[in-house]
């Protein structure tokens, strides 16, 4: 049994309601357990580190710091939780008078950051912990012709981690062809999903999006599989608006790739939350060619 | 004090004049250190000038000077010419010392007071210290006229053949089975596009059949030892399974052997050699090499179709290593470079997309004994390209990788522009962040390109994708790039992609300095002993280095450094023998206790261990006088002549004597 504390961070509450969920489900079914924090606050998003560093420092600190209470390595499923609490992590262990001036005030809290705990994503504890062999091992309905374009997004890699590949990684390929799917050579598979670029530039974000989906169908991806809340609505929510502006006709479906782990694992469909999708996967999903359960 | 001390402080024109009162500095001396024993204290315009020494060597006869101090510039510079002058003059030179109060206080100290006094204290802790200094006679040792040269390629061919030609023996080792490295590769040199193996080839088979010049392929140094003059080398020539007495280079063997192997280093991967096999047809020696692990006769037992066919019995399947030992003078390193590896670029996608190639890659294609025939094909060997990008700096210029420009590539895709275009009618763009060409005929060469047409993109390439995002890009490689004369970004479809790798030491180049005693820079370039005024000498006596192991290089500068090696080794053969420096370090027998810690300390492997008296010895010829073994040596039994602890200390004691007396001035 593998233990992980869990930051589900704001997107999974909601939007990312089904990431969430079969995040947990696929965990169960591998021996995995997340505990969630008691009392989690918002990682700080992208905007707070631009305006004050050290509150948003702070912020973050502070889900550390109850992380570091349970003595447990800590997970987020939204790559920008990751990313913030990455960097958080990184730049107090570095700098302890920083890290001392924080823990006066999560004092408060009575809570206390020593830097102890690694701060892992998601998709690092299914692809790395628990690895590619043992998922292959316990799937029992593998994704037999599910084209896939496994699609990291940036905030996984970049800015640069402790990552050895990140020009070109191929752990999310590995994953999705240990539970039975064919990972596509998608190129567009680093690049930027656009993130709220959508509020402020509409016309340059849909763009972006369009190169994404562009490249999945071209490289003959019959389904996007996402690692990120904010990737997932881009290139979900977004499609009409990107078919109406460039006269396109993209019908991607977008899911989760715990979703995709979830059904190779013999989770239904159901309690994966798969149907609450604007872009249906159901006909992509139905070329699945089914072995028989009971082998 | 019995001592007669002359002091001369030099003004360096207004070098040090300029800071410091030089005049100020002679007159203090003459009256302050007249009790260590300064009769004579003088000031000079340039005391390095033949003047300026025959001031000195005329005091030395008139007022009997037994020490000399120059107060001047760096000793690396002018110690040499000073001592010269005392030894002229009938004077021990180690009874000369030299004070530095140029790069040491008036290039680096703007107040004039301040530099005066710091330039009085220097002179003072010389004059100290020179009492106490011993005559040191220095050592001398005969040449050996034979010389080694590592490295097969032109650089080391050129410096063979200079020694060779002067009458001198030498011994050329190369690792693959023939000389000729990289040059023998290309098909054409920039900037006059003359035929690359029409020029070696002639200067490949003088050197394999020069009466002078005994060649080692397929072979490697294995072990180096002594000094200047008297080297003894061991080298391994790896065991060719083929018998060179017999052998006629006829061939046969190649074309008869079954087993076709991917040739990764003369074809660079792009075409196939067989299990016995000549890297080319012009190889210089003729004779083939069998592939051990390759052979099928090696590998399962059975085959032998070479020695079936060779007409005169030349395969020997049981022969050995050999493990030869030379005796020589000199050595020189022409070791050369490797290409740096475009994988560890992944976004430039090279090993990933098939039609990214390497330069060394397009220089195998488009060479007409290449594996294509000369043609400029894609990937699948047929298809000709209609537009080939070719992006320079690749692994150069770049903090990620190498911040050094390799120097070559510019003029490399410059030539390969026009290859291409010649061959092909192709569009060529050139992706670059600055066009260097700066050798004769380079520039000119440059404009040339422009005339042509080709087009010229300045900016990094950030990536090359097979990402389709508009219509025109399918099946294409797209070169994404921040065009900066425009200031856009601009993507780029082509067919072909040719990377300018950059120059890489050789992946063993720091366990080779080690073995020849010399040292690498960060980049693991072999260290010269001045970038200017020494280039292709080490700080190892009797160790060059030339070509490119000492950094990116072409080949004309090559060639230019392997005939410079040759002139230094040949300037040291003529001398018969060489004068080592005297000061080197020295073991007292009666209180050393055989501990061997100075042993492992030194770095120059000087210092051995006499079996039957259970003491250390150090071989002067092999001291550099680092004094290493001083600072390792517990009952203080090491003594480095010419920095004894009394020469140091009362060096020491000058200084600050001088100094406290400076404060006494201030408060009073």
């Amino acid at each position: 049994m593998k233990r992980y504390a869990y930051f589900p961070g704001c997107s999974l509450e909601k939007m990312a309601l089904s990431y969430h969920k079969s995040a947990i489900e696929s965990a169960r079914k591998l021996d995995v357990e997340f505990e969630e924090l008691e009392d989690w606050n918002c990682c700080g998003a992208t905007a707070y580190f631009h305006i004050d560093e050290l509150l948003a420092y702070t912020l973050s600190a502070r889900n550390l710091a109850m992380a570091e209470k349970t003595d447990l390595d800590m997970v987020a499923p939204c790559a920008a939780c990751y990313k913030n609490s990455y960097f958080t992590n990184e730049a107090l262990k570095k700098d302890p008078d920083l890290a001392e001036h924080i823990n006066f005030a999560l004092e408060e809290d009575n809570l206390h950051f020593t830097g102890k705990l690694s701060v892992k994503h998601l998709i690092e504890v299914f692809a790395h912990d628990v690895g590619p062999e043992e998922i292959k091992a316990r799937t029992v309905r593998p994704l037999e012709g599910l084209k896939v374009a496994a699609y990291y997004g940036c905030q996984i890699l970049r800015p640069r981690k402790d990552h050895e590949n990140v020009e070109q990684p191929h752990f999310f390929e590995d994953l999705m062809a240990a539970i039975g799917a064919e990972p596509v050579d998608y190129p567009e598979k680093l690049l930027c999903c656009s993130g709220s670029l959508i509020i402020t530039s509409r016309r340059a974000a849909l763009s972006m999006i369009r190169n994404l989906l562009n490249g999945a169908v071209h490289s003959g991806a019959a389904v996007i599989a996402t690692a990120c809340p904010m990737c997932q609505v881009n290139l979900e929510c977004y499609q009409k608006q990107v078919n109406q502006e460039f006269g396109t006709d993209f019908n991607v479906p977008v899911l989760y790739f715990t979703q995709l782990l979830g059904l190779a694992l013999g989770i239904t469909p159901r309690r994966l939350r798969i149907g609450s999708e604007l872009v249906l996967p159901t006909p992509a999903l139905s070329r699945v060619r089914r072995k028989p359960a009971t082998t | 004090m019995s001592e007669k001390i002359g002091v001369y402080v030099c003004h360096c024109g207004s070098n040090i004049a300029g800071t410091v009162d030089v005049e100020g500095v002679a007159n203090w001396a003459a009256k302050e250190l007249a009790e260590r024993g300064v009769v004579v204290a003088r000031d000079y315009k340039f005391m390095c000038s033949s003047l300026g020494q025959e001031l000195i060597e005329k005091d030395i006869k008139e007022h009997g000077l037994t020490r000399v101090v120059v107060a001047a510039c760096s000793p690396h510079l002018h110690e040499p010419t000073f001592r010269g002058a005392c030894a002229r003059a009938g004077l021990n030179p180690y009874l000369f010392e030299m004070t530095n109060i140029r790069e040491q206080d008036s290039w680096v100290t703007a107040d004039k007071q301040e530099a005066t006094k710091k330039a009085k204290s220097l002179v003072a802790a010389a004059v100290w210290r020179v009492a106490h200094q011993q005559p040191l006679e220095s050592l001398f040792v005969p040449i050996d006229p034979n010389v080694l040269v590592v490295g097969g390629g032109i650089t080391g061919i050129q410096a063979s053949l200079e020694i060779a030609n002067a009458g001198h023996h030498v011994y050329l080792v190369e690792r693959e089975p023939s000389i000729g490295g990289h040059m023998a590769q290309f098909d054409k040199t920039f900037p006059t596009l003359d035929c690359s193996a029409c020029i070696l080839t002639p200067k490949m088979f003088d050197a394999g059949n020069h009466k002078n010049i005994t060649l080692f392929t397929w072979s490697e140094v294995e072990k180096v030892e002594g000094y200047i003059g008297n080297f003894t080398v061991t080298i391994r020539k790896k065991a060719r399974y083929i018998d060179e007495e017999n052998c006629t280079g006829c061939g046969v063997c190649e074309e008869k052997c079954p087993k076709k192997v991917i040739d990764t280093v003369f074809e660079a991967g792009l075409g196939y050699r067989k299990a016995v096999y000549r890297p080319f047809p012009q190889a210089v020696p003729k004779y083939p090499v069998i592939d051990r692990p390759n052979c099928i006769f090696f590998q399962r037992g059975t085959c032998k179709a070479c020695e079936k066919f060779c007409p005169t019995g030349a395969i020997k399947f049981d022969q050995q290593d050999e493990i030869i030992t030379v005796k020589v003078g000199n050595i020189i390193l022409a070791t050369g470079y490797d290409l740096f590896d475009a994988r560890k670029i992944p976004n430039y996608g090279y090993g990933r997309l098939p039609n990214v190639f390497t330069s060394l890659e397009f220089e195998r294609m488009t060479n007409a004994a290449g594996p294509t025939g000369g043609k400029v094909v894609l990937r699948d060997g047929v298809t000709q390209p209609k537009s080939v990008a070719i992006v320079h700096c690749v692994g150069s210029r770049d903090k990620n990788y190498h911040k050094y420009c390799s120097s070559i590539c510019c003029m490399q895709s410059l030539k390969f522009a026009h290859l291409v275009h010649e061959k092909t009618g192709a569009e060529v763009y050139n992706f670059y962040i600055d066009i260097r060409t700066p050798a004769k005929g380079y520039e000119e060469f440059y404009q040339r390109l422009l005339d042509e047409g080709t087009h010229f993109v300045r900016g990094k390439v950030a990536e090359i994708t097979n990402s389709v995002r508009i219509p025109g890009e399918e099946g294409k490689l797209v070169v994404q790039v921040e065009d900066t004369l425009i200031g856009k970004q601009r993507r780029i479809p082509v067919d072909m992609v040719i990377l300018s790798a950059a120059l890489e030491a050789r992946a063993d180049a720091k366990e080779v300095a080690q073995k020849f005693g010399i040292s690498c820079s960060a980049d693991d370039w072999f260290i010269e002993r001045h970038p200017k005024l020494d280039p292709v000498a080490t700080m190892t006596d009797g160790v060059f280095i030339a070509g490119a192991c000492q950094g990116p290089k072409d080949i004309p500068a090559s060639v230019a450094q392997g005939a410079a090696a040759a002139a230094r080794v040949l300037s040291i053969i003529g001398q018969g023998e060489i004068e080592i420096e005297a000061a080197t370090a020295m073991v007292d027998e009666t209180t050393c206790v055989g501990c061997k810690q100075c042993i492992a300390s030194c770095p120059y492997q000087a210092i051995i261990y006499l079996e039957d008296k259970g003491k250390a010895y150090v071989q002067e010829a092999l001291c550099k006088g680092c004094g290493t073994c001083v600072g390792t040596c517990l009952p203080k039994s090491i003594t480095l002549k010419h920095f004894t602890d009394d020469q140091i200390v009362s060096e020491m004691i000058g200084a600050m004597q001088a100094m406290k007396s400076f404060e006494t001035m201030e408060v009073s």
